[in-house]
């Protein structure tokens, strides 16, 4: 696409002008989705709970997102008094632009991404860590107590579950010997006797892939790690004094982060854009429909814990991390890099 | 000069100053999600560890006591609907009780086993709502919408046998308002089959998950001694292992007769008061399907007491004989009288031991009517139940105590 830019309007202004309308392009498509997974996820949640969910707005209430974000626009954005107007104000635009930002990265396709770069994973890890300062300006700005002990709870999560992210995120790199998230999706073709696409057919990536799929819902404040916004404890916690479209960029960046956890899911485990099973035909279909579907199947999941689950407490969270996941994970990274060095995996020339 | 050099240099070493670290005050409530109503705890957090729970009440006071010494003993009886208004039969029935004993009044059995099956309905609504609730409490969001599908059914229930939803008004001094209309009995039965199995589905979702015992188990612990010292009754003190429940230690009505188990927990934490709560719910169901038993046999039987100085006259009645025309007058704006003397009569409410003390003067209003609640007995332990507990156990202590506030406030 870029090189057609190229070829129109000269070797700089058209990198310049396809890359705008690339970037364009994912960012419409992405918030496009995130308003659609707002509706998935509440059917989901109602037919779990024998509702009906949203039906009025549209056919089948899927209008109802739209609804949704038109009147929130049309609302008041109040401030509090007391609220540190600055940081009150930039906070959801953090949290909204640096959830936008991270899907620079993901590759959508064989070769559809828009920054191919080598660290992509390291990129995508700095930008989710960075989210939490979206979530702690707010509760600190809000200068009110529930939004504070929210921002705090959050804060604490999000660091928590990052460190074992990381070392889930390592042995995944150790299979693939990249960072770069189009080489580790292409490292996974026919990973499994040349049968199959994805570690998660791993038996020895198994376990990494159900506490990645855990870390990623502390990550994302899911139920049942929801607690920044524990309605039963914290009312709506660090969003308490948002209104308007201030809230709606939390809410937003919020499901952005959702589905961003669920194509890294994909990529990481799931194989991508590659068909789940190694078979000519299959590749017919084009990349970004397998993508899509692995995407839409992580986030049914997501959706589906929502409805099935409690809310753990703080220090519970806080030891599940440090006590369980941290521990397995980094046991889990000897134990892989010791069979990849056995098994002569890294002998390849592989850097 | 090395001496001139030093000495400011000295003083300019920071020094910590004595300053007193103040605790986090947070209000909780009264317009939380999780207060069950109009509650506000005024709470000391050291962190997120709960340092002293002050419960501020009576937001939601409304007199009732004092307004029932203005109303006849019947026009009263609507009042008691709205105390406690997740279980009204269950208020209901400790008043009408209270009066037929001043009154010496004996009621027909039909009239004793249609209230048994109100009483044991109302206590699977009350039940379901709170476990529900409490469940919500600790982020369960699932179990409210499943159970509240069955407790609608309730509802439809009440209303077609009292044409309230909610506030029935229809235990009366003498029996009850009316029989129930005919197909209404299939329905509890049907009810009363089905519901069982929506409860295994709670209990596998919530009642055996790992996260769910995390958050519950160990949590508000109290021993049966600071039970019984604390004023607790009903299933909260049955969760501390003391099996007392008035249906067997002071049966009323038919509970005598009845075949039912009363389920005791062991621990008296805030698990064991939901399970206690879900097994009541099953246990509530054997004693409805022994009612309805009962019921088959009882069809034409009369509902009230053939009492006429008491028991207004049936509608065909007053068609045709004047003297009923005028008795149901009267019944309805003077009211009957009552004997002079006091009494206490207690229920086994959903919530425990539900008392009222009546006062009579002889006159056709109570001089004096009291309520024992028990939701304000519950509620005075909640700081001893959440000290030391970390803030999200608050509204999970809360909700195991089942606290309704039209019943703490009056």
């Amino acid at each position: 696409m870029i090189g057609w830019f190229q070829s129109v309007l000269g070797e700089g202004p058209g990198w310049f002008v396809g890359n705008l309308f690339f970037i364009l392009a994912i960012s419409l498509i992405v918030m496009f989705l995130m308003a659609m997974s707002t509706w998935v996820d509440r059917k989901v949640w109602a037919v779990m709970q024998l509702r009906k969910g949203p039906n009025v707005v549209g056919p089948f209430g899927l209008l109802q997102p739209f609804a949704d974000g038109i009147k929130l626009f049309m609302k008041e954005t109040i401030l509090p008094s007391n609220a540190n107007r600055g940081v009150f104000l930039i906070a959801p635009m953090i949290t909204f632009i640096l959830a936008l930002a991270a899907w620079a990265v993901i590759p959508f396709g064989d070769g559809v991404v828009l920054a191919d770069i080598d660290v992509g994973l390291l990129y995508l890890f700095a930008v989710s860590s960075l989210g939490v300062y979206g979530i702690i300006m707010s509760g600190w700005a809000s200068n009110s107590k529930y939004p504070f002990l929210g921002g705090l709870r959050s804060a604490a999560q999000m660091v928590s579950y990052e460190v074992s992210i990381g070392l889930i995120i390592v042995c995944v790199v150790l299979y693939a010997s990249s960072f770069n998230l189009s080489a580790i999706v292409l490292s996974q073709q026919g990973n499994i006797l040349g049968l199959f696409n994805g570690h998660i057919f791993n038996p020895l990536l198994v376990p990494i892939a159900v506490m990645f799929f855990i870390s990623a819902l502390a990550e994302t404040n899911r139920p049942p790690f929801d607690l920044p916004e524990a309605e039963a404890e914290l009312v709506a916690g660090y969003q308490v004094e948002y209104s308007s479209m201030s809230f709606a960029l939390f809410f937003l960046g919020e499901y952005m982060n959702i589905i961003l956890m669920c194509a890294l899911f994909a990529l990481l485990f799931l194989g991508g854009w590659l068909p789940p099973v190694e078979w000519a035909p299959l590749y017919l279909f084009p990349g970004f429909l397998w993508f899509f579907l692995k995407v839409v199947l992580m986030f049914f999941v997501f959706a589906w814990v929502k409805a099935a689950v409690p809310r753990y407490r703080y220090d519970q969270l806080m030891r599940l991390g440090w006590k369980v996941f941290l521990p397995i994970s980094l046991l889990w990274v000897v134990l892989i890099s010791g069979w990849l060095v056995f098994t002569g995996h890294f002998s390849g020339g592989a850097s | 000069m090395n001496d001139m050099s030093a000495v400011p240099a000295r003083e300019t070493v920071p020094t910590t100053a004595e300053t007193g670290i103040q605790n986090y005050m947070i209000n909780f409530g009264p317009q939380h999600p999780a207060a069950h109503g109009v509650l506000r705890l005024v709470m000391e957090l050291d962190g997120e560890v709960i340092e002293r729970v002050d419960p501020h009440i009576g937001l939601l006071h409304r007199g009732t006591e004092k307004l029932c010494e203005y109303k006849t003993y019947l026009q009263a009886l609507p009042y008691l609907d709205r105390l406690d208004y997740c279980s009204p039969m269950c208020m209901e029935h400790s008043y009408v009780l209270a009066i037929e004993k001043l009154l010496g009044l004996e009621i027909p059995p039909k009239a004793q086993v249609l209230r048994t099956l109100w009483a044991e309905l109302t206590r699977i609504s009350n039940h379901i709502l709170n476990t529900t609730t409490h469940a919500m409490d600790v982020g369960a969001l699932t179990p409210i919408l499943w159970l509240f599908a069955e407790r609608e059914r309730l509802y439809e229930f009440s209303e077609r046998v009292s044409g309230a939803r909610m506030h029935a008004a229809w235990f009366r001094v003498g029996g009850v308002h009316q029989d129930m209309p005919e197909g209404l009995a299939d329905d509890i039965r049907d009810f009363a089959d089905r519901f069982p199995r929506a409860l295994d589905d709670v209990q596998a979702l919530v009642a055996d998950n790992r996260i769910f015992k995390q958050r519950n188990v160990d949590i508000g612990v109290i021993s049966a001694k600071d039970a019984i010292a604390w004023g607790f009754t009903g299933p909260c003190l049955r969760a501390s292992g003391i099996p007392w429940d008035l249906r067997k230690a002071q049966p009323y009505e038919i509970y005598g007769e009845l075949e039912f188990e009363v389920p005791v927990g062991n621990r008296g934490d805030c698990y064991d008061r939901f399970m206690v709560r879900m097994e009541e719910m099953r246990q509530s169901i054997r004693i409805v399907h022994q009612c309805l038993n009962r019921l088959k046999h009882m069809q034409g039987e009369p509902v009230m007491a053939a009492d006429p100085r008491i028991v207004p006259p049936r509608r065909a009645e007053m068609k045709r004989s004047m003297e009923a025309l005028i008795a149901h007058f009267k019944l309805y704006t003077e009211g009957f009288k009552v004997p002079p003397g006091e009494v206490y009569v207690a229920t086994e409410s959903p919530k425990g031991e539900f008392g009222v003390y009546l006062v009579s003067d002889g006159t056709n209003r109570p001089y004096r009517l009291h309520f024992r609640v028990t939701g304000f007995a519950h509620l005075q332990a909640m700081d001893v139940l959440c000290r030391g507990h970390m803030l999200a156990d608050a509204p999970a202590i809360l909700g195991s105590l089942d606290i309704v506030f039209g019943e703490v406030d009056r």
